[in-house]
């Protein structure tokens, strides 16, 4: 697609290694400008390594990276990066919460100084939202921690695109739409490719296979801390992108449950008619059932989860029961996992109550519990005893799935659990909540990927603030969740459909 | 509709000034007396030091770490204002630059060893209560005459203590919220990795943020013996406490960066006439600690509901 495009960086025999655990082999990787790359691999793939390091974040234990205008340089660090143009956006946001936009803009530059830096950080950073995401809505003076997920990415995005003296050579986006809607993504990948074609660089990161083939112009693929795979974006499939990943592509279809028939007449398990919904529709779950809350990112499905959760307290009644729900939380950072604790303790902590002997914990139950859910869950880690930060995102959130699901809760809430968790793990979690939705428990899944709808039975499709479609069986396609939650702007398009007329 | 509603956050950064606006009209209500030049210095004469000492302390929290030996540093530097820098001026000052120097060293150890600020300063606590013992066996000593001259002066309209605060207050607010600088010292409290990202040093904003608490501490102590005209080892020992309070009722966090200058010294003034409004109400001493921590959770709990209204 673009012969022409110059070599940017070598990548040249890179490697990692944290004592004895190997997370990154002998690299070697092209960088072009001009050019797209997408990097796609499981966890522990060495991704985010490979990325640290040409971030500047992380030192290389191995070779080096040389410039095309440049020496190989030896202590590479963040300076070094910033001075060559290189930007990353890394997968947890690297936003001050306490810090207004136009602070978190200046924080990234340290040449923004003096006398109305505010001015010309706000300006800068104003601008840039401006230019990718237009109509984003975002008041620069406000502090971060008061905007929603979205928007903090969408800050970050345009943050890394921003520049005051060195103009940007590659922006590295470590999973930058898994929190942004269809529109939002839009805006950000045609950015992407205005940049590319002015002879900008970017690697792309992404779960969604879709994205990197349709918006990369080479894609590599990563596997145990090595490439396997170096090729044009037009030469892979999504079949073949994860065949070559290593991980077993299950055709779509085959998964999709046989609709359960809902018993007219039948009392719902969960009953829910959302603050804003202006006619009779609500919500219901019957037992057994795999229920989806889809549509827009920030359309009301994780108030009405919370609402669910809130309305269903636990019996005042009874000394030491639970709430009959668990929840899996999506901002793992935020409202997930209990970051001083081991593995283990962050798996029991939601069975706590039944462990209890005489006022103590029973050591010997916990330790079981944990145990079992290593195995089937299959966390990796050497230890359940180590930290919880110590283990990989994906496994972090496996650790999350087992804390509900290993608790006795009849009903498992998921606000969007999958955010940036790869392929194979989610593969696993899967076949463990159709596992367990056949043994009769409850899901209330949101979702912000197409793709997990398809495990659902009932099907709500949220749009501001209110259910607007109620799809099940046969009506459940893609086609008719994208009209419900674009209705009323009558864009129904696919989410990844390429942006630009490509040539 | 929305305009007319100021914001939650708004109103929280309002809450300290209203805390102490309500404060200072209960005060005027019981005492009338108060209401005057000479009034005014008393109430607030003690607010200063304390004032400084939350500075101090805003300084440490700013960056998630906490200072519990701030009392005993605030006493130490007493006991050298008054003995040391009265008769040999240049070996007093030199002391002086040597304990902004030791917090400063103080950050650099709580950073690089990754260790819990609370265990390290409260043993700094007892190092610098024994140095101050040693430097002051018995409670004597006498501030130098200068320091005593400034800290007495008479200003025009309102006490000096008023004019001083609203000065100190500006500087640090221009300081740590208006500078450049500021914001990534901020940043560190609120994402430190971030900041490191951005291609900062932690090592040096901490040293930073402690020897500024230093700097503040010195002020401290040197403004108080001002005061007190002598010293003592234990002259200082509730500030370190006071100082955390007077924090956290001017609007700052414990941990996130979210800190408020001109609200720490509200909540030092706060907490100064708290004891006075105390006093007027014939409250015995021996209460006050506890009158004085019924006031916090009062304010707190106000903040709290702020929060949740603005949260809906």
């Amino acid at each position: 697609m673009f012969e022409s495009s110059e070599r940017l960086i070598a990548v040249d025999g890179v490697g990692k290694s944290y004592g004895a655990v190997r997370a990154l082999g002998e690299v070697c990787l092209e960088i072009n400008s001009g050019q797209a790359l997408g990097i796609v691999g499981h966890n522990g793939a060495g991704k985010s390594t490979l990325i640290s390091i040409l971030a500047g974040t992380q030192l290389p234990s191995r070779g080096q990276l040389a410039f095309a205008d440049g020496e190989p340089m030896p202590g590479y660090g963040v300076g070094q990066a910033h001075a060559n143009g290189i930007r990353c956006v890394f997968q947890e946001l690297s936003l001050c919460p306490n810090l207004s936009v136009a602070e978190n803009a200046r924080i990234l530059h340290p040449a923004i100084r003096g006398f109305g830096w505010k001015a010309s950080a706000t300006r800068l950073i104003a601008g840039k939202l401006d230019e990718i995401f237009p109509g984003h809505g975002i008041n620069t003076g406000e502090p971060v921690g008061d905007l929603t997920i979205a928007k903090r990415q969408m800050v970050e995005i345009a943050r890394a695109f921003t520049f005051v003296d060195t103009p940007i050579r590659l922006v590295i986006l470590d999973e930058p739409t898994s929190s942004l809607d269809t529109v939002i993504a839009r805006q950000l990948l045609a950015h992407l490719r205005s940049f590319i074609d002015q002879g900008g660089a970017c690697i792309l990161i992404s779960h969604l296979l879709e994205e990197i083939l349709e918006n990369c112009d080479r894609i590599v693929v990563m596997r145990d801390g090595g490439v396997v795979a170096d090729r044009e974006a037009t030469a892979f499939t999504k079949t073949s992108l994860v065949a070559a990943m290593g991980s077993v592509a299950k055709e779509r279809g085959s998964t999709r449950r046989a609709p359960t028939k809902r018993k007219t007449g039948e009392q719902p398990l969960v009953s829910l008619r959302p603050a804003r919904q202006s006619d009779e529709r609500t919500l219901n779950v019957y037992t057994g059932e795999i229920v989806g809350l889809a549509g827009l990112s920030g359309h009301g499905q994780t108030e009405a989860l919370v609402d669910i959760y809130l309305k269903n307290p636990p019996s005042p009644l009874v000394s030491g029961t639970q709430r009959p729900m668990a929840l899996v939380p999506g901002d793992r950072q935020v409202d997930g996992v209990f970051p001083l604790w081991s593995i283990g303790r962050n798996i029991t902590i939601g069975s706590m109550r039944h462990m209890v002997r005489g006022g103590l914990i029973d050591q010997q139950a916990e330790e079981r519990l944990a145990e079992e859910w290593k195995r089937r869950i299959a966390i990796r880690t050497p230890d359940m005893h180590d930290n919880i930060l110590s283990l990989s995102g994906g496994n972090q959130q496996k650790a999350l799935f087992a804390r509900a699901l290993g608790s006795p809760a009849g009903i498992i809430l998921m606000d969007d659990p999958m955010r940036g968790v790869d392929i194979s793990t989610k593969q696993e979690v899967y076949e463990m909540i159709r596992e367990e939705a056949g043994l009769g428990r409850t899901f209330i899944w949101y979702t912000t990927e197409m793709d997990e709808l398809e495990h659902c039975d009932h099907v709500y499709v949220f749009r501001n603030g209110s259910i607007v479609a109620d799809l099940s069986g046969d009506e459940l396609t893609e086609q008719k969740v994208l009209q419900a939650s674009f209705e009323e702007s009558g864009d129904a398009e696919r989410r990844h459909t390429r942006v630009d007329g490509a040539p | 509709m929305k305009a007319f509603i100021p914001s939650s956050r708004i109103l929280r950064s309002l809450l300290p000034a209203f805390s102490l606006t309500v404060l200072l009209i209960a005060i005027f209500y019981l005492q009338p007396r108060t209401m005057s030049y000479m009034g005014l210095n008393l109430l607030l004469n003690l607010a200063l030091p304390i004032a400084f000492a939350t500075l101090a302390q805003m300084c440490v929290i700013t960056v998630n770490d906490l200072d519990l030996g701030i009392g005993a540093f605030v006493g130490f530097v007493a006991c050298v204002g008054a003995t040391w820098l009265n008769d040999t001026p240049v070996l007093g000052a030199g002391v002086l630059i040597l304990c902004i120097a030791a917090y400063a060293a103080l950050g650099a150890l709580i950073h690089l060893r990754n260790l819990p600020s609370i265990v390290v300063t409260l043993g700094m606590s007892f190092f610098w209560l024994g140095l101050a013992l040693l430097v002051l066996p018995t409670p004597g000593g006498k501030a130098p005459d200068w320091v005593r001259a400034v800290m007495t002066v008479k200003t025009p309209g309102l006490p000096a203590t008023i004019y001083a605060s609203v000065l100190v207050a500006i500087l640090v607010h221009v300081a740590l919220m208006r500078s450049a600088y500021g914001v990534v010292l901020r940043g560190v409290g609120g994402n430190p990795r971030a900041v490191e990202r951005a291609g900062w040093s932690l090592l040096r904003a901490k040293m930073t943020m402690y020897s500024l608490a230093g700097f503040f501490g010195v002020l401290s102590g040197i403004s108080l013996i001002g005061l007190t005209t002598s010293a003592d080892a234990n002259i200082a020992l509730r500030y370190t406490l006071l100082s955390i309070a007077g924090v956290i009722l001017g609007g700052g966090e414990f941990v996130g960066g979210r800190i408020s200058p001109v609200g720490a010294v509200l909540g030092a003034i706060t907490l100064t006439l708290a004891g006075s409004f105390l006093s007027f109400l014939r409250i015995s001493p021996d209460w006050q600690i506890g009158a004085q921590g019924a006031i916090l959770i009062l304010v707190l709990a106000l903040r709290v509901l702020i929060n949740r209204a603005g949260s809906k």
